[in-house]
């Protein structure tokens, strides 16, 4: 049942690196993440990875797996062939602190950016009245991990570091799609996605959906319902009008 | 003098699991400037991994539901050691810290009328859990994050730094807690990141960082639960109670090996799922204990009638408090009775349509799916017990959350007392809510009362605390912390587990005994940058304290309660009842034990109990006088 593994691991710090061959034991039954741990235990004690829950829910292990983004917990030995080489990097979009673990401040920082839910002012706690059918649109958002995979696939910024200032990346544009459907949230959400968190950077290529370890649909549901309300509102011809008179000069 | 950066707080919150960040928010509302410091990136911590829901008595989903009902339920659950007045508070404002979180933005299930929906569970009268599908344990910590996040955006407003009252050290251990006379002054500790020290100045602290679980080898607990929170308060002087009382959740995962003891929601029975041993029977029938015979099924076909018509017949007996669960588990597979990888089936697949499994249970599917390949629409699940919370703590005042340490506040799993000798599922997510904003309101309170009068560290003390965390470097050619880990977890897991005999305890003890001296002299490898074997020699002091407790309490507590079960001492006995296991340091670092009696419950709080069911529980002398 056991045999040894061929694994690569990328070893250094934000001064630079290289990958490392390693033979490592694999048991029946293994994710990717058990065989990092083994490493960590026999070979490399000083091998720094993330991972807390080891089951898939707290998004914290994410890396890239023979280029793949993946949760190690989620990545099981199986699906590799036994002699086949098996390669772990850093996720590529944020900068490396030490060998698997990268710096994604970014994450926390876009975060802090979005308004917070606005709660309506005429409902006290307690009172809240919402249909599940209406709650479950955001609901599906809401199961994100922040494992910021979509964030360390997407094109708009993976390789383009000059963007981020101005792109908050799926997930956050995700959240603000979750905010704009909270059926009793009583902020103004679009036009904010697209001036603020570069909305418009988005084209749709799905990869963010791809790599989702929780499988929400984010381009399809968030990312074009989102869009679409925005381009409602900016050709809404009374909207259009009622800005024109609000900037006329007094 | 040592090299370190420091800060200056009212309030310093160690943990960022509901019970820490719910004590920050109400230190922060409270005027307090407030740090919170934890192990993991914010958002991480493991109150992510609660799945059923957090039991508040709203009486959504069946009027007849109140706080007295779910204060009985607790007290039951518990074997009437709860602190009494914990479990009072508790069930009276579960429902509004959940109302509370609705106006963070939580978006919990519904009932048809638009209000929170209330899920059924081990243990509860009525339908009490408010959730979202399996995952209300991930919604929670977002909710509360996200609550953070819009304080940090207000103190932005008003001065232009997100952080100015309000800040997050994320990937931070603390190591110790200083001391100015008997009164806590401020908190050590170095950033994961980069090995370097951080000092916070703050004259309250308060302890959130959860349980004790990676001491035992089968556990659903991660990394981060190391006991920090339970050796940290007993270093500075500290007392702990009722440590001997661990729950092991009944269903864990039992494979694969790498998987084992992750766990599998309460839920899954909750909404139908039925345990079966190896030969088909559902036997769960068979473990009824006299204590709760009334209040469980006694067939198949009232059991399976409950699902439906609650008010006309009896629970199914499998969702007995997990204690009991747990110990029926374990007596199948003893006895020849269990699955091949040495578990029980819980099968949901035969009750319920495919379609509602994967919309009431979704991360449980998800879970089988990817780490086990089974498919629980189509077949059952192997399960057995798993250790999974520890009901002691440190003892702290129920109203402010303080500890007899003044400064040093306790809240959510790391105290002890509101869970008695075992917690009913549910309880915890309203207990971190409930506890962690009072700790929040305690620790204001006391800042307050200080005035200037603050305590003052003193610089030997910071020496000290930084020698300490060196240690591990200082020796070469020692044994590295992970094999000595392996040995601690292997121990307690076999002999201080989930049924105990007074031998194996005594053999435990000469274990630890042994590891304390093979840790004096273990070696780490490397430098002090993102180093886990550093990390995990640092932590396993903690564990090793933690496990101390553990065992001596166990040994001496000579009967059988929640989660406590003695081989030898089969039984529950009342005068034990009325007992409290006290652990404290001495001198020399060494666990000491001590009894202590309990306070006697209220006679209001006494009345919503029949006088024939205090008489199981309680002494002649104790029982009211009708």
């Amino acid at each position: 049942m056991s045999y040894k593994g061929k694994f690569r691991v990328w070893r250094g710090d934000s001064e630079g690196g290289e990958l490392k061959d390693y033979e490592v034991e694999v048991n029946e039954g293994e994710v990717v993440l058990d065989v990092i741990h083994r490493l960590q235990a026999t070979q490399a004690p000083d091998l720094a990875v993330r991972w807390n829950c080891k089951a898939g829910k707290c998004g914290s292990c994410s890396a890239e797996v023979n280029g793949m983004p993946k949760l190690m917990c989620m990545c099981r030995m199986n699906t590799f062939a036994e002699d086949e080489v098996v390669t772990v990097t850093p996720m590529r979009t944020f900068p490396v602190m030490r060998d698997l673990v990268t710096d994604v401040s970014y994450n926390y920082t876009k975060a802090r950016e979005i308004p917070a839910f606005k709660p309506p002012a005429d409902v006290k706690p307690g009172e809240y009245r919402m249909q599940q059918v209406d709650v479950e649109r955001s609901q599906e958002f809401r199961k994100c991990i922040e494992c910021f995979l979509c964030q360390n696939t997407c094109h708009v910024i993976r390789d383009h570091e000059e963007n981020k200032e101005s792109f908050s990346g799926p997930r956050f544009l995700m959240r603000i799609a979750e905010l704009d459907m909270h059926p009793l949230d009583a902020a103004d959400r679009q036009n904010e996605a697209q001036e603020q968190h570069g909305l418009g950077f988005c084209n749709i290529t799905k990869c963010c959906t791809e790599v989702c370890p929780e499988h929400i649909k984010i381009t399809d549901n968030a990312l074009i319902p989102m869009k679409e309300r925005v381009v409602d509102r900016k050709y809404d011809p009374l909207v259009w009008l009622g800005n024109k008179i609000r900037r006329r000069p007094a | 003098m040592t090299e370190l950066e420091r800060h200056s707080y009212d309030v310093v919150v160690i943990g960022a699991g509901g019970a820490g960040l719910r004590a920050a928010i109400e230190a922060r509302e409270q005027g307090k400037r407030t740090a919170i410091v934890c192990k993991s990136l914010f958002g991480k911590a493991h109150t992510v991994m609660a799945e059923g829901g957090c039991a508040a008595a709203m009486g959504n989903a069946n009027s007849n539901d109140n706080w007295q009902v779910h204060f009985r339920d607790t007290m039951r659950g518990g074997k009437f050691l709860n602190n009494w007045r914990m479990a009072e508070l508790h069930a009276q404002e579960a429902p509004d810290r959940v109302w509370e979180l609705e106006t963070y933005g939580a978006l919990f299930d519904r009932t048809p009328d638009g209000r929170i929906s209330q899920r059924n569970f081990g243990g509860h009268t009525y339908p009490r859990l408010a959730h979202v599908g399996d995952r209300t344990g991930l919604e929670l910590i977002r909710t509360l994050q996200q609550k953070i996040v819009s304080l940090q955006q207000e103190d932005f407003e008003a001065t232009g730094d997100y952080e100015a009252n309000l800040k997050v050290y994320a990937e931070c251990t603390v190591t110790e807690l200083l001391k100015d006379g008997d009164a806590i002054s401020g908190a050590f500790g170095y950033w994961r990141e980069s090995g370097r020290f951080i000092l916070f100045d703050a004259p309250a602290v308060v302890l959130a960082t959860g349980g004790v679980g990676k001491s035992f080898k089968v556990t659903s607990n991660s990394w981060e639960y190391t006991g920090d929170g339970h050796a940290l308060a007993m270093r500075a002087g500290a007392t702990l109670i009722n440590m001997e009382f661990i729950q092991f959740h009944p269903t864990g995962m039992v494979w694969p090996p790498s998987v084992k003891g992750i766990l599998v929601t309460e839920s899954v029975r909750g909404d139908g799922g039925v345990l079966k041993n190896s030969e088909g029977k559902r036997f769960m029938f068979d473990y009824v204990p006299d204590v709760f015979r009334a209040q469980y099924a006694e067939t198949e076909d009232e059991a399976d009638r409950w699902y439906k018509d609650p008010d006309n017949n009896r629970r199914p007996p499998e969702l007995l408090p997990r204690d009991e669960v747990a110990r029926a588990i374990n007596s199948e597979v003893k006895a020849g009775r269990g699955t091949p990888h040495g578990g029980v089936f819980l099968d949901v697949s035969s009750r319920l349509p495919a379609e509602e499994i994967t919309r009431r249970l979704p991360s449980m599917h998800h879970q089988f799916k990817e780490l086990a390949d089974v498919d629980i629409t189509a077949e059952p699940m192997e399960v057995g017990p798993t250790c999974h919370y520890v009901m002691g703590g440190v003892e702290v005042d129920p109203d402010t959350a303080q500890s007899v340490v003044p400064g040093l506040f306790a809240a959510g799993e790391v105290a002890g007392g509101m869970h008695g000798s075992n917690r009913l599922g549910g309880n915890s997510l309203s207990d971190l809510l409930v506890f962690g904003r009072r700790a929040g309101m305690g620790a204001a309170m006391y800042v307050d009362q200080l005035g200037s009068e603050r305590p003052k560290i003193a610089e030997a003390d910071i020496d000290a605390a930084a020698a300490e965390a060196l240690a591990p470097f200082e020796l070469e050619g020692g044994e590295n912390p992970y094999s000595i880990h392996q040995e601690l977890q292997q121990s307690m897991n076999d002999l201080v587990g989930i049924i105990r005999k007074e031998e194996e305890m005594e053999q435990a003890l000469g274990r630890l005994a042994e590891f304390r001296g093979r840790i004096a002299k273990m070696t780490v490898e490397g430098h002090r940058q993102f180093n886990p074997g550093w990390h995990l020699a640092l932590d396993l002091r903690n564990m090793l304290t933690v496990s101390e407790c553990v065992a001596k309490a166990a040994l001496q507590r000579q009967e059988s309660r929640g989660g406590h079960t003695r081989d030898d001492y089969p039984g529950m006995n009342a005068d034990w009842r009325k007992l409290l296991l006290v652990c404290s340091l001495d001198a020399d670092g060494g666990v000491n034990v001590v009894k202590k009696d309990q306070i006697p419950m209220r006679d209001d709080l006494l009345e919503l109990f029949e006088l024939d069911e205090l008489k199981k529980y309680l002494t002649d002398e104790e029982l009211p006088v009708s």
